[in-house]
């Protein structure tokens, strides 16, 4: 390894899940971050799954700029989960998170031993589970806002087709359209207001009944509507770690509980390695 | 059960392409989830809140596709 060479760490295991019964495990054919091969660094029982990256664009420096660059941190998240989400269909393994560079092989083999309990007790935690993502936003709904259809304009733009009815018609209608109209408004606000907080609710009761059924429950912070891509606001944004048998069961939950509350409009990803069941305020768990 | 039993987002509306969608699911979990074991080189930049960093990225190149931003947008319609 040369000197302007960094170690990138995708994901941890027991070295021992890396030579079963039939072999050991084949990890030739796996690339990761710009295409490097993907290899093991092992010390004290446990395996960091790694790769070489170049410091001009991985050290510390440059990280910080990269990270900003939504292209380049699009193209290395991909590489990143494509090596855990590989390797986690072979043996059950950690994620590790995005951008954690060594400066060398050594420097793993110091990270692994140093934390090797801590390692162990969260392999023993989720390693062979699957994490299933459940977002939850607010049922499509009327507009909040006055548009072209519902104000008051309908009866203007109803006088310039110049139907002989309408000319005759304004004088008494006039005041009758605009009652019309505040009392429409004011069912229109008071409707969305009620619509809200059902929908509320039920992403509560939808967390609630899927944690149920989970080994374990995360929250993620809600998308804003720039992020997620859809206008309503989003309600739930969870992650439920189950046993890779438990999937289909879950799915099916997931999928009853879309059915039982038409308020919200539910989305599932998955399966995900257990990124959100290591790290953050987990660690050391 | 398929994938047609559990509404959809509605992506068109979006202005941006779908596959920017699942990227922010991938990096609310590589970036906020994952074991952390201190790395030599990101240790200094531990303390730097790493998807504040990635959502501004995000948030950017939103506004870049679509010219402008939703709310923007939204109050223009009206």
């Amino acid at each position: 390894m040369s000197e302007d060479s960094g170690v990138w760490a995708y994901a941890i295991t027991e070295e021992g899940h890396l030579s079963g019964p039939e072999g050991p495990v084949d990890l030739s054919w796996l690339t990761g971050v710009g295409e490097a091969k993907v290899r093991t660094v092992t010390s004290g029982g446990l395996a960091a799954l790694v790769s070489d990256v170049s410091l001009a664009e991985f050290g510390e420096a440059a990280l910080r700029e990269n990270l900003e660059n939504l292209d380049w941190l699009d193209e290395v998240a991909r590489e990143h989960h494509y090596v855990i989400d590989a390797a986690t269909r072979l043996f059950p393994l950690l994620p590790v998170r995005l951008a954690t560079v060594y400066t060398g092989d050594a420097a793993v083999s110091a990270a692994l031993t140093e934390r090797g309990g801590q390692l162990r007790d969260a392999l023993r935690r989720v390693g062979g589970r699957v994490e299933w993502g459940v977002k939850a936003y607010a049922a499509q709904h009327e507009p909040e806002g006055p548009n072209e259809a519902e104000g008051p304009d309908e009866a203007k733009s109803a006088d310039a087709d110049g139907e002989p009815a309408g000319g005759s018609a304004q004088p008494r209608t006039e005041g009758g359209v605009g009652l019309a109209y505040l009392r429409r408004r004011r069912a229109q606000l008071t409707a969305a207001r009620e619509t809200k907080t059902a929908a509320v609710t039920g992403a509560q009761e939808v967390h609630a009944e899927l944690t149920a059924k989970a080994a374990d429950a995360r929250l993620h912070p809600p998308q804003s509507p720039q992020l997620s891509g859809v206008r309503q606001p989003m309600l739930l944004n969870a992650a439920y770690l189950l046993d890779a048998a438990g999937s289909v069961a879950f799915t099916a939950a997931v999928g009853g509980q879309a059915t039982a509350h038409p308020e919200l409009r539910v989305e599932l990803t998955g399966p995900w390695p257990p990124y959100s069941f290591v790290g953050g305020d987990d660690d050391g768990r | 059960m398929t994938d047609a039993d559990l509404a959809r987002p509605d992506l068109t509306s979006a202005g941006y392409p779908a596959e920017r969608v699942s990227l922010v699911d991938l990096l609310d979990r590589v970036l906020a989830g994952g074991v952390v074991v201190t790395g030599e080189i990101t240790l200094s930049i531990a303390d730097v809140d790493l998807v504040v960093i990635s959502l501004r990225a995000l948030l950017t190149s939103v506004s870049a596709l679509t010219g402008q931003d939703p709310e923007a947008e939204r109050a223009d319609r009206r």
